[in-house]
């Protein structure tokens, strides 16, 4: 007698697309000739094109032209020059944290990974499982902690009424937070709102933060991006990691090195001695090795390359800069074109914002509109990639958000 | 109230009353973390490399080398790099990971002119490796058979009870390998099956088992089919060496084809690490065959939804690597080719290993070494006897005493072969 084979998954049901990745696959089912995809936060060229940087085709043609190098399993915690590199990228070349051995840091897939890894070590070893995360905040975050074990809580960020950061409702709800609890901090470029604290308030988020001995875990996917500097955009975990105190940083190469589908990023504890970071490190092999045992080769080699090489590195400031350049003229001329068009609203927060992304303050009904009447996608709480525009679609998405705002309420 | 707060992940410490800004920055909060075993595989090539011994050997971790024991980057690899190199772009994949990746990687498994990829029944992703394939298949148990338990082979390789345990996936053993025959236990394995509850969860190496090297023989997947039929049993195979067992990809997914000839809806956890020597690059792929397309796209949906929040989708270098070897007929050919290359070498060295120990008047029996498959040999030696031939000889691997074969070469199998007798001749 053979019991039916049915399947012990028929019981499934499709899961929802995605909300941001979903856009793209919308974008590419529509037919348009003028279709515009200002969703998901890829870099485009003038040309709508994406972009591989010089420097990092430069790096690759090196790899693959250079037979002593291998495919060998990299370690669990991944390549350690990259490690290193990436640690000095963000915490500076004269951190004390790192000339005293204090950072852990390990190789992982983006900043995905990073978080995903940095929230699992949290999980297992911090005493505090609730994690505050900023309101909004990038999409997968909640998920990525969720799973971690880690109960999610949000903390005030952003005032729709002034497009611009909640400080007040900031402070107040991470000063209620139970002390010890883990707050996510985007270093810089928030995600999805382009609003960043002042330095100034980055101060007092500090202070505050460590008089109730809250743990900043900060997720930086766009050094270098924001402001086109890399230490500008630095500067606000460098200052709490000069005050002494620990943390935990999520560093993505996806957008500032153009790496995305390479999965090239980095996790760092910085701890309080190097014994304790030495501790940490073997403790994050743990959470790595049953996910997938080690990192990807590639893309960390193709980093490593440019990182310590001066030259190269020089190139590779020239070319990000370029592109937070080309990012802050389409925001001037998105903001200057739809005050000549006498859109209804004020604007100006399309230049005041940094990063990528535009708020724009478009509600998931407009959202609506703009995708089927003028074929401009977007995930549906309004964020716009401004990386997607281009001098020649800027005239496009004005007519959108005009008739948008105009018609749809 | 200079009080130094060591550890700040004790609640009870940082609770108790944090009063001050200069008192709060002293705080330490990974004070209590204990330093964590080291991997038993992979701390071995640690130790390796860290030994400055002239004769040292290493037979620790599964990486293919030469017979000057160096690792190999296959020459259709290099020829997809240099097509690769500064030209293509590097977008992110879907969550699913290369539509093309999976395509052809499907057609290994299950053949190319498999009804059920025509008839779209496999839901299928692009996994990191073998272990990335087999923790997005643990942690898909867990979410959709929240009761189940995974029953896993004894011995297996060491991660796998790490995966399943970081799953949640509650975990039983069933009797797989006879240390007295160094062979397989087939009698036990199949009252194993048979007392599992119904519709159990097995997790079965495809070929080329590793640690042991023992497989069952095609007369004896065939019973395993039947009778996992009967108990309505789930089959995960984890697939790590198709190609480098016996040199003949097709010839290596027999047990897959045999479950699928029986109509069994299987899982299977793709690498390539090892056959198209791709370690690093992380590629593989996990695939479960449904009942018919709509399951498939519904399952498909879920396991990236799995994926998301652990890394968001998965890298594009190794997947255009397989891509363009396995869809240019002068690549894939020079692929096979140079698979059935390493898998006639690890042959090789099997041979001259056990007529090397033969020759030396060894007591004991080291039939084994030929009739095990694979990159690997369980020789049967103690870990006392392991770490023997490690203190003494400068020789590394894993304290179960497998030896990776792939680390053998005609230079080192003669030295391999005295110091293993030595250790072994009072046994």
């Amino acid at each position: 007698m053979s019991i039916a084979n049915d399947s012990v998954f028929s019981h499934i049901v499709q899961a929802p697309e995605d909300p941001i990745l979903g856009v793209t696959v919308a974008y590419n089912k529509d037919q348009s000739p003028v279709k515009l995809n200002l969703g998901v936060g890829a870099y485009r060229t003038e040309e709508g094109k994406p972009l591989v940087l010089n420097v990092v085709r430069k790096a690759e043609r090196l790899l693959v032209d250079d037979n002593s190098r291998v495919k060998e399993y990299l370690p669990i915690t991944g390549l350690a020059d990259f490690n290193k590199l990436s640690a000095k990228l963000i915490f500076g070349a004269n951190s004390p944290a790192i000339s005293e051995n204090r950072v852990a840091t390990v190789q992982c897939l983006s900043g995905t990974g990073s978080l995903k890894v940095g929230a699992s070590f949290l999980g297992r070893h911090y005493h505090e499982k609730i994690i505050y995360i900023p309101l909004p905040t990038w999409g997968n975050h909640p998920k990525v902690f969720t799973i971690a074990g880690l109960s999610v809580k949000s903390y005030r960020y952003y005032n729709p009424s002034t497009r611009g950061l909640d400080f007040q409702g900031l402070l107040e709800d991470l000063g209620n937070a139970p002390n010890g609890a883990i707050v996510l901090l985007h270093a810089c470029a928030h995600n999805p709102t382009g609003v960043d604290p002042t330095p100034h308030q980055w101060d007092q988020i500090r202070q505050l933060m460590r008089s109730k001995a809250l743990l900043p875990f900060f997720d930086s996917a766009y050094q270098g991006f924001a402001s086109g500097s890399l230490d500008a955009d630095a500067d606000a975990v460098r200052k709490f990691v000069a005050d002494g105190g620990e943390c935990l940083a999520a560093q993505s190469y996806a957008k500032n090195m153009g790496l995305y589908g390479e999965r090239v990023g980095a996790l760092s504890i910085v701890c309080k001695s190097a014994d304790v970071a030495a501790r940490v490190e073997s403790q994050l092999k743990l959470v790595i090795r049953p996910m997938y045992s080690s990192p990807p080769i590639h893309g960390a080699s193709i980093v490593a390359t440019i990182l310590k090489n001066e030259e190269m590195y020089r190139e590779w400031t020239v070319e990000l800069k370029a592109m937070a350049d080309r990012i802050i003229l389409m925001r001037q001329q998105l903001f200057y074109a739809l005050k000549d068009k006498g859109t209804p609203g004020d604007w100006s927060h399309i230049v005041k914002q940094i990063g990528m992304f535009t708020f724009t303050g478009l509600n998931s009904k407009q959202v609506e509109f703009m995708a089927k009447e003028y074929h401009i996608y977007m995930t549906s709480d309004g964020r716009i990639s401004m990386a997607g525009l281009s001098s020649k679609t800027v005239p496009h998405l004005t007519d959108a958000i005009h008739a948008a705002v105009s018609n749809v309420a | 109230m200079a009080q130094l707060i060591r550890s700040g992940f004790s609640g009870r410490i940082t609770k108790s009353g944090v009063l001050g800004a200069a008192r709060s920055m002293s705080t330490a909060w990974w004070s209590h973390v204990e330093p964590a075993a080291k991997d038993p595989i992979l701390g071995v090539t640690e130790a390796f490399l860290a030994d400055p011994s002239p004769n040292k050997v290493n037979v620790g971790v599964g990486a293919y080398r030469d017979d000057n024991g160096k690792p190999v980057v296959l020459g259709c690899v290099r020829e997809a790099e240099r097509r690769i190199a500064g030209n293509l772009n590097m977008e992110y994949l879907p969550m699913g990971g290369s539509v093309k990746m999976v395509e052809e990687t499907l057609k290994l498994a299950y053949g190319e002119n498999s009804d059920l990829i025509k008839d779209k029944r496999i839901a299928a992703v692009q996994a990191l490796s073998g272990t990335g394939a087999c923790r997005l298949f643990a942690d898909f148990q867990k979410r959709f058979s929240p009761d189940s338990q995974i029953y896993i082979p004894v011995p297996t390789w060491s991660n796998h009870h790490n995966i399943w345990r970081d799953a949640n996936v509650p975990q039983r053993t069933f009797h797989y390998y006879h240390p007295e025959s160094k062979g397989l236990d087939f009698a036990s394995l199949m009252d194993d099956v048979k007392n599992a509850p119904n519709g159990s969860f097995f997790l079965l190496h495809a070929c080329a088992h590793n640690p042991t090297g023992v497989d069952p023989t095609e007369e004896q997947w065939k019973e395993i089919s039947y009778q996992f039929k009967v108990k309505g049993h789930y089959a995960l195979f984890d697939m790590a060496y198709q190609g480098f067992a016996s040199g003949d990809p097709e010839r290596d997914a027999k047990s897959i084809r045999i479950f699928l000839e029986d109509g069994h809806l299987i899982g299977c956890a793709q690498s390539y690490a090892k056959n198209m020597g791709l370690y690093g690059q992380r590629v593989g792929c996990l695939s479960m065959v449904c009942e018919d397309e709509k399951q498939a796209v519904a399952v498909k949906s879920q396991l990236q939804q799995i994926a998301r929040p652990m890394y968001s989708n998965p890298p594009i270098h190794g997947a255009l690597v397989v891509s363009i070897i396995l869809t240019d007929p002068d690549l894939k050919k020079l692929w096979l080719k140079e698979v059935k290359g390493m898998a006639d070498r690890i042959i090789g060295m099997r041979t001259a290993l056990r007529e090397n120990l033969e020759k030396l008047g060894s007591p004991l029996s080291w039939e084994h070494i030929t009739k095990q498959i694979g990159m690997f040999c369980y020789s049967g030696m103690t870990p006392e006897q392991v770490d023997r031939l490690t203190n003494e000889f400068h020789i590394y691997l894993t304290r179960n005493g497998r030896i990776s074969m792939a680390g053998v070469t005609t230079g080192n199998v003669g030295y391999l072969a005295n110091a293993i007798h030595e250790v072994t001749k009072t046994a």
